[in-house]
């Protein structure tokens, strides 16, 4: 029996406290919001299969918080390279989860890589990160990735391939950008720097 | 005396607070890549593609960090779709890419990108800044950085073949 996505978003968010997260375009954007739209979220309406590297970037950028980037099979399929990439830089504060329903979603629910057996946590791990699971009914060693183990860690979640109400963050990039760096930064996120 | 352009870029990066720099390597990029993986304040991530570094420069920037790419002009081609994530958004990106297809090209393969670099990025709203001369270099990288981190704007610095230098694969394999 698989796991509905919106349940599994929703329990890895509950309690995030000051988890940074990005979404990847489509259903993952639709579900972090669906489970509470958060300034530290950062949904992603296009730039398909930079999740993972938004993740990485952010990450960099923030090595005392956890970074947390939930996106689909089909957007984690379009950037492979960047687990190798996020391989090669260990980030300990990072985990990538993709809910998995092995079909892209928002075009027809036709079948994806993963659907014919293209197993992206042999990818990560391949790729060098610390640990890497494909989950099918338990959540919460999904949760004990995200927020404790040390990473870079990745975690596949096997989904039903339901369609469901979307649920729309902001669409206004810019928006988007600012109260996420002013969430992170406070009010010198918007202050220009010294002038070199 | 030739100015040592990758080390006056070096010194832009650094001036700016660059902390990030992402790169897909050239040959023509060669000694700034290696002066960056040596300075202990900046993280040079090596990326499998050029798009990968628009994903980087957006989360680092929410992070509070900034980030410069470097690249080929070959790799300009595999970033038209998500450098519309940096219009939207308008993402500080700072991009200073190495000519090829120029003069002294020596591969047919690398002429169709080069020829069409220029207006691919200002066909998706970034700014283009040709430096033609070794003692220009620096002046643009600056120019680049300062409207990238202070007005959010998107800008690419041309640096032109005849600055690298490179006119065969051997002076290419021996650099």
């Amino acid at each position: 029996m698989k796991l509905h996505r919106r349940d599994v978003v929703n329990e890895l968010l509950r309690d995030r406290k000051d988890l940074l997260v990005v979404a990847g375009l489509g259903s993952t954007t639709w579900d972090i919001t669906a489970a509470g739209d958060s300034p530290l979220s950062f949904p992603t309406w296009g730039a398909m299969g930079q999740a993972a590297m938004i993740g990485l970037g952010m990450a960099l950028a923030q090595p005392k918080r956890r970074v947390l980037v939930v996106t689909g099979d089909g957007e984690m399929l379009m950037g492979l390279g960047s687990l190798a990439t996020i391989g090669v830089q260990q980030p300990a504060n990072l985990t990538v989860v993709v809910i998995d329903n092995e079909r892209y979603g928002e075009t027809g629910m036709q079948r994806t890589h993963t659907a014919f057996g293209v197993d992206l946590a042999g990818v990560a791990t391949a790729c060098k990160f610390k640990h890497a699971i494909t989950a099918t009914a338990d959540v919460e060693a999904v949760r004990e990735l995200v927020y404790r183990t040390p990473g870079p860690n990745f975690a596949a979640v096997k989904v039903l391939d339901e369609k469901l109400p979307l649920v729309l963050p902001p669409n206004d990039g810019v928006l988007l950008k600012t109260r996420f760096r002013r969430a992170v930064l406070g009010d010198s996120a918007d202050v220009l720097p010294e002038k070199p | 005396m030739q100015p040592d352009w990758p080390a006056e870029i070096h010194r832009e990066l650094t001036a700016f607070g660059v902390r990030v720099v992402g790169y897909v390597p050239d040959a023509g990029h060669k000694r700034l890549i290696e002066l960056c993986q040596a300075d202990r304040n900046m993280r040079a991530v090596v990326l499998t593609t050029e798009e990968e570094g628009i994903g980087l420069v957006a989360g680092a920037w929410l992070g509070g960090e900034k980030t410069v790419l470097l690249m080929q002009s070959s790799g300009v081609g595999n970033l038209v779709n998500v450098l519309g994530m940096v219009k939207v958004c308008r993402f500080p990106l700072v991009m200073i890419i190495t000519m090829r297809g120029e003069q002294g090209e020596f591969n047919p393969w690398q002429v169709p990108m080069g020829q069409t670099t220029a207006r691919v990025l200002e066909t998706m709203g970034v700014a283009v800044r040709q430096a033609g001369e070794p003692g220009t270099v620096a002046a643009h990288v600056h120019a680049a950085l300062r409207i990238a981190f202070e007005a959010q704007g998107a800008e690419a610095v041309l640096i032109a073949q005849r600055v690298i230098g490179i006119k065969s694969f051997q002076e290419q394999t021996d650099q």
